[in-house]
């Protein structure tokens, strides 16, 4: 079976000695990040890239994915045993996890989330084996209209499901794209926008986008009111669930699941969604509702279960497509082309290893974090009581460094200053930066089809809309953004999100 | 200011005027071609429009719609501000004349002092402790191809 083969290659180059060692630090990283607020996955990964350039390309994908998963396990730990998510998906757990853990029952509790995370994990990295090849030979009959729609949806559609203002949301997608123009013209070679500055030419690094708009405005986002962050942390004892947890576990993590495998290739964080969804389901479902909020099993279970198989499934259309479902994703795109290899439908056949033994290192990597978190949950928890201002002078040195050790150029450098201002003074107004690095990044994507379709019909803009799958794709697109406009479903969205804030 | 007016939108939506007015005049230098065969300053241009459309239908609907919190801007931190974008620059402007270990410590002494918590001897040691770490992190473990110290200093490394 192809499915076994594809998954026994995997399995074959993530074993490998120094493969398990790159996952290792991922996730070691990853649940580091998790654990500390301030510092996000996002961040992280934008300060490591420049890193990986000297690793081989399965390492150095395996070890991003790890910090990426990673970070989601130790969101989860901070949310149980201090109220404290690290990671935005984190906070729905924080609501029954943190009234078990006052409770004395922070064991289960955590215990719960590993293993139900751990579960949903390993179900994830099949559905993505399973649905990865068809998929990716979808996208390879896939013209330049087609590709044209589909990058408009995957943009479009990063708006309906993120929070705030749809308006602004569209704005930050246009000025991304627009940013992304800066540098040589792939047609005709022009240098545009560059006004003279020959570094410039080869475009802004994204690099310096995702740490600027992500590192240093959230750095900024920190310093505005610095508080003591006293941590007091009971010895967590008795870590195992007692049985009738267990049966209580099963059911939930079966449904989440489901639920996160399928949201999670939605654009635009679908497993925060994923873990929102969970949970309210979850209390539908219940035949003990009024326990939610209380120290129910249920609530953790089933949300860190969603936002694990999320976090896995959102690679089946990076892998497949070479489209990003979030920031994240589009990071693992700037990796793929680091080392040389553009993403999209034929990366799964002319580098079957690559893409297997990445998805393969997920698995892998989950049996890591079960192990590793469990037992060090102290270790984890002392980390917290690094102070802040000792931790983001550390992150921007890093940055600084890593970004100009991409290129040796001091422009990739003033780029992180001109994008932590904008950044900072963008969200400041209730805009959010995911959608600019997604335009940024696939912005030229856009062009490159839109010209090269309209080239092919001959100037014919009808194109988009008269092949089928084209027109299909646009159609998904406009409603997505209808969804999000229209007032009834807004409203449920901000409940949503509302939840999140507080 | 009025409490009816939203700043934040105000703002927003100006900064997207101002960057897409920037963008399409900029293009209007570049050929635009036809839409067959488009030159390098047709999609630039048209998206900056887009992008001033955008921006004057965030800048009226902080006029026109009330807020409430969150219209208003907040607490800015100006001195961490200043100091970390002075840093970065810094960066920038020195790590190859000066080389990695001052260029390091002289950024990482900057951002430190951005926090109120940091007092200037902590600072201090906050930047020693960074600049060798990041000698081991980036120069030992990954070999990184950079002088310590560059040719503007009377020795090189």
């Amino acid at each position: 079976m192809d499915l076994l083969d594809n998954l026994a290659l995997g399995l074959g180059t993530a074993l490998q000695p120094e493969n398990v060692l790159y996952c290792l630090i991922g996730v070691v990283l990853g649940t580091a990040v998790g654990v500390l607020p301030g510092i996000g996955p996002t961040a992280t990964i934008a300060m490591l890239l420049p890193i990986t350039f000297s690793l081989e390309p399965v390492a150095a994908l395996i070890m991003l994915a790890g910090i990426y998963y990673g970070a989601q396990y130790g969101g989860s730990t901070t949310a149980i045993l201090i109220n404290l998510p690290g990671e935005s998906s984190a906070a729905v757990t924080a609501i029954d996890g943190h009234e078990m853990a006052l409770k004395g029952r922070a064991g289960p509790a955590l215990a719960a989330a590993a293993l139900g995370s751990f579960f949903a994990g390993t179900v994830a990295t099949v559905v993505l084996a399973v649905a990865a090849p068809p998929l990716a030979r979808v996208a390879l009959k896939f013209g330049p209209a087609e590709y044209f729609s589909l990058v408009v949806l995957g943009l479009l559609a990063s708006i309906a499901l993120a929070r705030g203002s749809t308006l602004k949301a569209l704005a930050m997608i246009v000025l991304g794209v627009l940013l992304g123009t800066v540098g040589q013209d792939i047609y005709t070679g022009t240098p545009r926008f560059v006004f003279g500055v020959r570094e410039l030419y080869g475009g802004i690094n994204f690099v310096s986008v995702a740490v600027g708009m992500f590192g240093v405005a959230e750095i900024l986002r920190n310093l505005e009111d610095e508080r003591t962050r006293t941590v007091v942390v009971e010895k967590v004892k008795n870590l195992w669930p007692t049985r009738e947890d267990l049966r209580r576990m099963v059911a939930p993590v079966l449904r989440a699941t489901g639920l996160g495998s399928a949201l999670g290739v939605l654009p635009g964080g679908g497993h925060v969604l994923a873990a929102f969804a969970s949970y309210s389901v979850e209390k539908r479902v219940s035949k003990r509702p009024q326990e939610f909020g209380h120290g129910a099993i249920e609530g953790v279970a089933g949300p860190e279960s969603a936002n694990n198989a999320a976090a896995q499934t959102s690679f089946i259309p990076l892998l497949t497509l070479g489209l990003p479902a979030h920031p994240v994703m589009a990071l693992m795109i700037g990796a793929f082309i680091i080392q040389g290899i553009t993403p999209g439908p034929d990366v799964i056949t002319e580098q079957p290893e690559l893409v297997w033994g990445l998805i393969a290192s997920m698995w892998v990597g989950n049996v890591l974090l079960v192990m590793l978190n469990l037992p060090l949950i102290g270790v984890w928890v002392r980390m917290l009581t690094i102070p802040y201002h000792i931790l983001f002078p550390a992150i921007i040195v890093f940055a600084a460094i890593g970004t100009f050790s991409l290129g040796f150029n001091p422009w990739h450098v003033y780029a992180i200053a001109f994008f932590g201002i904008l950044g900072y003074v963008l969200i400041k107004c209730g805009c959010e930066p995911a959608p600019l690095l997604l335009g940024f990044v696939l912005g030229p994507l856009l062009e490159e089809n839109l010209r090269r379709a309209l080239i092919i019909s001959r100037g014919d803009p009808t194109v988009f809309v008269t092949r089928p799958i084209s027109a299909a794709l646009l159609a998904v697109a406009v409603a997505a953004v209808a969804l999000a406009v229209l007032p009834a479903i807004r409203r449920r969205r901000e409940v949503v999100f509302q939840d999140e804030l507080s | 200011m009025n409490g009816n007016r939203a700043v934040t939108d105000i703002l927003a939506g100006l900064i997207f005027v101002a960057f897409g007015l920037a963008f399409a005049t900029a293009s209007l230098r570049y050929e635009l071609g036809t839409p067959l065969r488009m030159g390098p300053g047709y999609f630039p241009l048209a998206l900056g429009g887009i992008l001033v459309l955008l921006g004057l239908l965030i800048v009226g609907k902080g006029l026109f719609s009330g807020a409430g919190a969150e219209g208003r801007l907040g607490s800015i931190p100006w001195r961490a501000l200043f100091l970390i974008v002075l840093a970065v620059l810094f960066f920038g402007l020195t790590v190859r004349g000066l080389g990695l270990v001052p260029a390091t410590a002289v950024t990482a002494l900057l951002t430190a002092l951005a926090s109120y918590r940091t007092s200037l001897l902590a600072a201090v040691a906050i930047a020693t402790g960074l600049t060798v770490l990041c000698v081991l992190i980036f120069v030992v473990a990954l070999q990184l191809q950079l002088p310590l110290f560059g040719p503007w200093l009377p020795f090189s490394l």
